[in-house]
């Protein structure tokens, strides 16, 4: 019996007609990258393959590497594979990979959300046979509200803090998510003030001709007084420290998948959580594997198990995939950013 | 509801005392009178009577949200509330009204007399026009458990400053058996007379640990020391030709404690005591696990009775000869309890809390060190001129508690928590070395920090040997410091041994997990403190 087109192993999920690796946990000498987050675009790969729109980041993150770009939907031959890459609606730049040897055809999704969020390029559905999909939020909990809508509660939030004098600080990771809250905020408000981190990936993103709105980068000269009424947008694990407590006064809000669960939401000891995920919700999962058309569905980090279960009750054929993915603030409920 | 939902939003958004105070505050300036009781209710621990069951409610909901029943299942222990878990399955509503919150209460206590089918259709269509923290809120109704982070106390504040009444007149209003379905708003807050209803006790005043040097107290002739009884702190209240027992979490404990029936042979009406209710040999306390026996029964057997007869220990005096006597300083209050428990006979079942006589702090500090061979906690101080305020205050009353009992055992179970705590390990189950075996002797939850837990939770993922059910077997390596304040005998427990008040109070980085302590090391603290 022919080799299958990916195996998964221990240093992650391989294609032995091309001799490469998707997004590998352990050095190899030829990785292809889904997107530039740290759990899916780690250091000491020989080379990197990516889609051109991730390159800046990935260059920014992990330095010197030798780091090959491919427009999304191009198709590239390697070894005995057909191989490319389409938009996967995670963060900019992000892809599902598409590889196909022998007519057989398999889709690695990445991290993926089907909704457009008006930054990212968004997602488009891939027909093939075996589908090795996320499922973070894998269970029917989990169901986003319009974009639109937590635009309006953001700002509403924010107005309201401007207008008892107290500061307005937002938690989200600083590659993706902290970029699409900027471009739902309102900059008619007040002034957008960034952490450093923030402010790096958005002069990367900038450079690439992605439309942010202005920011200033807090710096330790800034004086939070000249910026009376502002927004501050840090990673998760500034909040609370001596960094956010210059700011006064302030309320605190988390934007992440998870602040759909009261529990989490009480836990992070936030005043407002926003539920916004950068990852497909329930039925965004569902209908991404139903567009695929494919009859495997292989399910990686999330609610695997139980993901699984329900597809399989559903016709699908499915199974769990360990994988070592999974540390953006949208992939465990208690992480705090480390990568950023 | 809507304006019931904007409180709990507004409550739930914030870790802030001030701003809940403020919303529930305005939510009592505003909202209309039954609703207003309600919410009194609701936030004490009062419910409209369960009148589907938990089981048709997960089953009409997994139906309305067109998912399989064990997809529901599997989703409740990761939210960790059941009403929130169906709030958020189900599909949007159809429809949007606003009716009060005491209308969806109505709704809910209609339902009793009706069948099942006419039971889930008036549960679909409550859905069918709630919006998700609405119908979260409706759900609770029915699964009970209001615990949203807003206590007595706070409520307490909030109608204080509502009303423009002093919080101490507003603590004694909401005390008892009152039931919303029996009263008004106006009845039970705006009406000038708490004794009213005859069985009301009064707020109890709690004290604080004494964390500081008792020297720094003052002069020891100020204060008053007696021992901490480790019972049931509770109300005896004689008035009329009645009497009614409370316990510190405010239930009536009347009938669970008939021999306090005879105190009104003794004692006179209008007379209420503070004090501990404790199993009794007639001279001295029995360890707590006798009085375990007698808790969790409504209804006593003779037997029982005679193997673990209770008395009350009285501490203090708060009504006398009809009158409310809270405002009189300690001294006097104690002179008239002495007064009243003197002649007494041996059999009564009430006598006054010994106080303990000591002329400095270092001969107290010999007497609280014996505390255990007394079966007590530690000891109480009390300033002789303190009046009885109420809830927790400080100042005036102190624990002296004795320092807990420790062993270091090895955690070999974790299982998640609820609420808060969902998708968090937080429930552990510790063992201790018998020759190579580990023995499984206690479960803790608490005494972490978040970020203690936080990080157990990562490791406990990644180290998990097997699972049985929501149950997860962890390799043995961690040890923790488990802190209790007894040890008793227990056929009921595999080892043997039941602990009071187990907690976490060292995470033992420290320490290899082979020096953990031995099950002879148990044995050998149950032989000393059993």
């Amino acid at each position: 019996m022919a080799d299958p087109v990916l195996s998964f192993t221990d240093r992650g999920i391989y294609c032995p007609a091309a001799d490469v690796y998707i997004d590998p946990w352990r050095p190899v000498d030829r990785a292809l990258i889904t997107h530039g987050h740290a759990d899916h675009a780690r250091p000491g790969m020989s080379r990197y393959l990516a889609a051109h729109a991730a390159l800046p980041v990935m260059l920014h993150r992990l330095g010197e590497i030798d780091a090959q770009g491919v427009a999304y939907g191009e198709v590239l031959q390697i070894g005995g594979a057909e191989i490319s890459f389409h938009p996967a609606g995670h963060i900019p730049g992000s892809a599902q990979i598409r590889v196909a040897v022998g007519g057989e055809v398999w889709v690695v999704s990445g991290d993926y959300k089907v909704v457009d969020d008006g930054l990212s390029e968004p997602f488009e559905p891939v027909r093939c046979h075996s589908f090795i999909s996320e499922c973070t939020f894998g269970l029917p909990v989990f169901k986003w509200q319009d974009q639109a809508e937590v635009a309006q509660a953001l700002n509403a939030w924010w107005v309201s803090n401007a207008a008892a004098g107290r500061a307005t600080i937002l938690g989200a990771y600083s590659l993706g998510k902290a970029q699409r809250l900027m471009r739902m905020l309102n900059p008619e408000i007040g002034p957008i003030l960034t952490h450093g981190a923030v402010e790096a990936t958005n002069a990367v993103l900038r450079a690439q001709g992605y439309a942010l709105p202005d920011t200033i980068q807090v710096t330790p000269d800034l004086n939070p007084k000249d910026y009376p009424g502002a927004l501050i947008l840090a990673p998760p694990a500034a909040l609370g420290t001596p960094w956010a407590r210059r700011f006064g006064t302030a309320s605190t809000g988390f934007a992440s998948g998870w602040m759909r669960l009261r529990g989490v939401r009480r836990r992070r000891a936030a005043d407002r959580g926003f539920v916004i995920s950068d990852h497909a919700d329930w039925d965004g999962l569902l209908q991404a594997i139903t567009e695929t058309n494919a009859e495997n569905i292989y399910v990686t980090h999330g609610y695997t198990d139980i993901f699984a279960r329900h597809l399989n009750e559903n016709g699908w054929n499915a199974q769990v995939i360990p994988t070592e993915f999974g540390s953006d603030d949208d992939d465990t409920p208690d992480t705090t950013e480390s990568a950023a | 509801m809507k304006g019931f939902a904007a409180l709990f939003n507004a409550v739930d958004q914030t870790t802030k005392t001030s701003l809940k105070t403020k919303a529930l505050a305005d939510y009592f300036r505003t909202a209309p009178d039954d609703d207003k009781l309600w919410c009194i209710a609701l936030f004490t621990g009062r419910r409209p009577k369960r009148a589907v069951t938990t089981t048709q409610l997960r089953e009409w909901a997994a139906e309305q949200a067109g998912i399989p029943l064990w997809l529901l299942e599997e989703s409740y222990p990761i939210v960790g509330d059941l009403a929130e878990t169906i709030a958020l399955i189900l599909p949007p509503a159809r429809e949007d009204t606003d009716l009060p919150l005491a209308h969806w209460i109505d709704t809910l206590r209609a339902l009793t007399p009706l069948d099942v089918p006419d039971k889930k259709a008036h549960i679909l269509a409550a859905w069918d026009q709630l919006d998700a923290t609405e119908r979260f809120l409706f759900n609770k109704l029915i699964t009970g458990g209001f615990r949203i982070g807003v206590s007595q106390k706070l409520i307490t504040r909030a109608l204080a400053q509502a009303t423009g009444q002093d919080e101490p007149v507003i603590a004694h209003k909401l005390m008892g058996g009152w039931t919303p379905e029996t009263t008004s708003y106006r009845a039970l807050i705006e009406a000038d007379d708490p004794a009213a209803d005859q069985s009301r006790p009064y707020p109890f005043y709690l004290a604080y640990q004494l964390d500081a040097p008792p020297e720094d107290l003052g002069a020891p002739d100020d204060w008053q020391a007696e021992w901490k009884w480790d019972g049931i702190r509770g109300q005896l209240i004689l008035r009329g030709g009645d009497h009614h027992v409370w316990s510190r979490g405010e239930e009536l404990m009347t009938d669970r404690f008939p021999e306090f029936s005879r105190a009104l042979d003794y004692l006179p009406a209008g007379t209420v005591f503070d004090g501990e209710i404790i199993a009794w040999d007639g001279d001295a306390p029995l360890p707590f696990n006798t009085l375990q026996a007698r808790i969790g029964r409504k209804t006593v057997p003779k037997k029982l009775l005679k193997d673990a007869p209770v008395i009350l220990l009285a501490y203090d005096l708060l009504e006398h000869e009809g009158e409310d006597i809270r405002d009189l300083p300690l001294r006097d209050r104690r002179a008239r309890l002495d007064a009243l428990c003197a002649d007494l006979p041996k059999d009564a079942p009430l006598r006054a809390s010994p106080v303990l006589p000591f002329k400095d702090w270092d001969t107290l500090a010999k007497t609280r060190a014996t505390a255990r061979d007394n079966r007590a906690e530690g000891l109480m101080l009390k300033h002789l001129g303190s009046p009885y305020l109420s809830g927790r205050k400080k100042g005036d009353w102190w624990k002296w508690k004795l320092d807990p009992l420790t062993i270091d055992a090895v955690m070999i179970y974790a299982q998640q928590g609820h609420g808060r705590r969902a998708n968090l390990f937080t429930d552990f189950t510790f063992a201790v070395w018998k020759g190579n075996d580990l023995v499984p002797f206690t479960k803790a939850y608490s005494g972490l920090t978040d970020k203690e837990f936080n990080d157990i939770t990562r490791w406990v993922r990644k180290n998990t040997l097997q699972r049985f059910g929501p149950v997860r077997q962890v390799r043995p390596e961690h040890v923790f410091e488990i802190a209790f304040e007894g040890i008793h005998k227990s056929p009921r427990h595999k080892s043997g041994v039941a602990l009071r008040f187990p907690r976490m109070s060292r995470w033992r980085h420290d320490k290899p997990v082979q020096e953990a302590n031995t099950f002879d090391d148990l044995q050998e603290l149950l032989e000393t403190y059993g």
